[in-house]
């Protein structure tokens, strides 16, 4: 049993619990544990990241996924009520034949994919091999991710980091985070 | 491939099985305190499941996000305990005794 096939075995141990809390987010009634699901989605989904090898993606699937959007989400919850309104029977089939030929859509394009951890699939061949061959001359660094993030294409992700900071400054005045105004008032 | 890597994966193993416990609470849990704690335990269980399988597969760096979901795991349950005691995310926690905030716009149970 090698390295590849122990990220694997966890692998699919995540995709499972990822699955049955899929279908308890849409079961469940309750939004306070809808809540609190989406948070243990965003912990598993950020451990399955580690699994394969992209610790960059984990992070931020940790800090944004599990840390900061539960505790939006529970904001949140403080303007709406704590149940969610049944939904008819019809909308559940109606997302379901819609979800199954998506699904079918895309099981049919999963036969062209190159094989998991395949050393000729063309993420890793081209361009990417570029980046492998030139990194540790380049930029020095262990994690090629990190390199084309922040120094490749480091132009591109502050231009991110900008749109990100006008987005919450605009909720944050649009929601009246700061606790001055009308607060008293409503 | 060492006896010890062997041991890791066995004790890696077990943590799935215990996350896999925290959700069952997590999904039947009948009061929120209950799904309040397994989200917390299931925190943990990530936190060493990380450290775990960094020296099963020889990967330092996921010691660095194990530490991360520790830190990030304690702000979000600080974060809806705050909730739940105060009804606000706004109260400062300053003195051990709860203030009466004002409770949130909806109840929770209607």
């Amino acid at each position: 049993m090698n390295g590849a096939e122990i990220t694997q075995l966890f692998d699919y141990l995540f995709m499972v619990m990822l699955l049955f809390i899929g279908l308890a987010i849409i079961r469940l009634q309750n939004l306070f544990a809808v809540v609190m699901l989406t948070g243990v989605y965003s912990l598993i989904a950020a451990a399955w990241f580690v699994s394969l090898s992209a610790a960059d993606v984990a992070i931020t699937e940790a800090a944004v996924g599990a840390g900061i959007s539960t505790v939006l989400l529970l904001a949140a919850m403080l303007l709406t009520s704590g149940k969610a309104k049944p939904t008819t029977a019809f909308r559940h089939w109606a997302a379901l034949v819609v979800m199954t030929a998506a699904g079918a859509a895309v099981f049919y394009a999963l036969g062209d994919l190159p094989v998991y951890g395949a050393a000729d699939s063309p993420a890793n061949t081209g361009v990417g091999m570029a980046y492998i061959d030139r990194t540790p001359a380049e930029i020095n660094i262990p994690n090629v991710v990190t390199a084309v993030l922040a120094s490749y294409r480091g132009f591109d992700t502050m231009g991110e980091v900008f749109v990100v900071f006008a987005a919450g400054v605009g909720v944050a005045l649009l929601l009246n985070l700061s606790g001055r105004g009308k607060r008293g008032e409503d | 491939m060492g006896f010890m890597v062997f041991v890791d994966i066995a004790v890696a193993l077990m943590i799935v099985i215990a996350m896999a416990l925290m959700l069952t609470r997590l999904f039947i849990g009948p009061t929120l305190y209950d799904r309040v704690l397994a989200v917390n335990a299931f925190g943990t269980k990530i936190v060493l499941f990380l450290a775990v399988f960094s020296l099963a597969v020889g990967q330092a760096d996921s010691i660095d996000i194990a530490l991360l979901y520790a830190l990030i795991n304690f702000v979000a349950t600080i974060a809806i305990l705050k909730f739940f005691s105060y009804g606000s995310l706004e109260v400062a926690l300053h003195d051990s005794a709860p203030v009466p905030a004002p409770k949130a716009k909806d109840g929770e149970g209607e």
